[in-house]
């Protein structure tokens, strides 16, 4: 049985199931960080002295990584607007590309945890690593989500677009949403940790 | 949307890309500005909001989103708000103010 509003858009809400979910789910995420958010500003407002992110991490490494999201924002936006253009070539190549930004990410975080553990920096040395290490691990954890979503639908999902093009170009519309948010926390992430 | 449109987006995804990595490169710059803690944070979160807010209306197409969207973020941001001035309140009846 096919689920209903998956596509169309509900008479009442005015949009389809699809985008009203990822849109209360993206404000659950919201909650989820904010929460954290409000975590760093009490432990940085209750000491003196907040070490300078720079003291402890790699700002060049971060930078590159800002870079790399930042232009996986938008060559998963333009994925999207290849499918709508009917460009299934060009959407490959976007959305592939999407991918291998996100994997770089992956690939420089996990070089710079692991220039902290071979400095003897862990969670628990202080409370500047203690909130760096859990806000930008729940961080790593959603972008590998994120992953994990687009390398589906760029390999085994995208066999949908044969049969139901207008679906699946929902489904990439709503996981760029998810994508641009993992984006959006990295620009607040980047200054309050690395720079501030 | 149309094809049309859908074009003319194309070019608006590409300038604010650009002023994304612009943005960044501002923000890396203020770093090394000594303006103190105070106003260096401000000016760092300024330029996050801008960089945020850019991704979220014309990446995320907020601009022209439903109302239904639109009123359920105004009740997230105002979560969240609270959430951020619990601490600050906080901080600010330690200080005797």
């Amino acid at each position: 049985m096919e689920i209903p509003y998956g596509v169309k858009e509900r008479p009442d809400t005015g949009l389809n199931n699809a985008k009203l979910g990822i849109w209360l789910f993206l404000a659950s995420e919201v909650m989820l960080f904010g929460g954290l958010f409000s975590a760093y500003i009490f432990l940085r407002t209750g000491v003196d002295d907040w070490p300078m992110g720079s003291k402890y991490l790699d700002v060049k490494m971060a930078t590159l990584n800002t870079l790399f999201l930042i232009t996986s924002s938008v060559t998963m936006v333009m994925s999207w607007a290849s499918l709508k253009l009917n460009d299934f070539k060009k959407f490959k190549l976007y959305a592939g590309s999407t991918l291998l930004l996100a994997c770089g990410f992956l690939v420089i975080k996990y070089f710079e945890y692991s220039s902290k553990f071979s400095h003897s920096y862990y969670p628990s040395t202080d409370n500047f690593l203690g909130i760096y290490f859990t806000m930008t691990g729940l961080h790593v954890i959603h972008v590998i989500g994120g992953i994990a979503v687009i390398a589906f639908l760029l390999f085994p999902g995208a066999k949908m677009w044969e049969t139901d093009p207008e679906r699946f170009t929902s489904r990439i519309e709503v996981t760029g949403l998810y994508w641009h948010f993992v984006d959006l926390v990295w620009i607040f992430l980047f200054p309050v940790l690395y720079l501030l | 949307m149309k094809p049309e449109e859908v074009k003319h987006h194309v070019k608006i995804y590409l300038n604010v890309f650009v002023a994304l990595l612009f943005l960044t490169v501002v923000t890396v710059g203020i770093s090394y500005i000594d303006i103190g803690v105070g106003p260096g944070i401000a000016l760092g979160l300024l330029v996050a909001s801008v960089k945020g807010s850019l991704v979220a209306c014309y990446f995320m197409h907020l601009l022209d989103e439903k109302k239904t969207i639109l009123w359920t973020l105004f009740a997230t941001v105002i979560s969240f708000m609270i959430l951020i001035f619990v601490p600050l309140s906080s901080m600010i009846s330690n200080a005797g103010y």
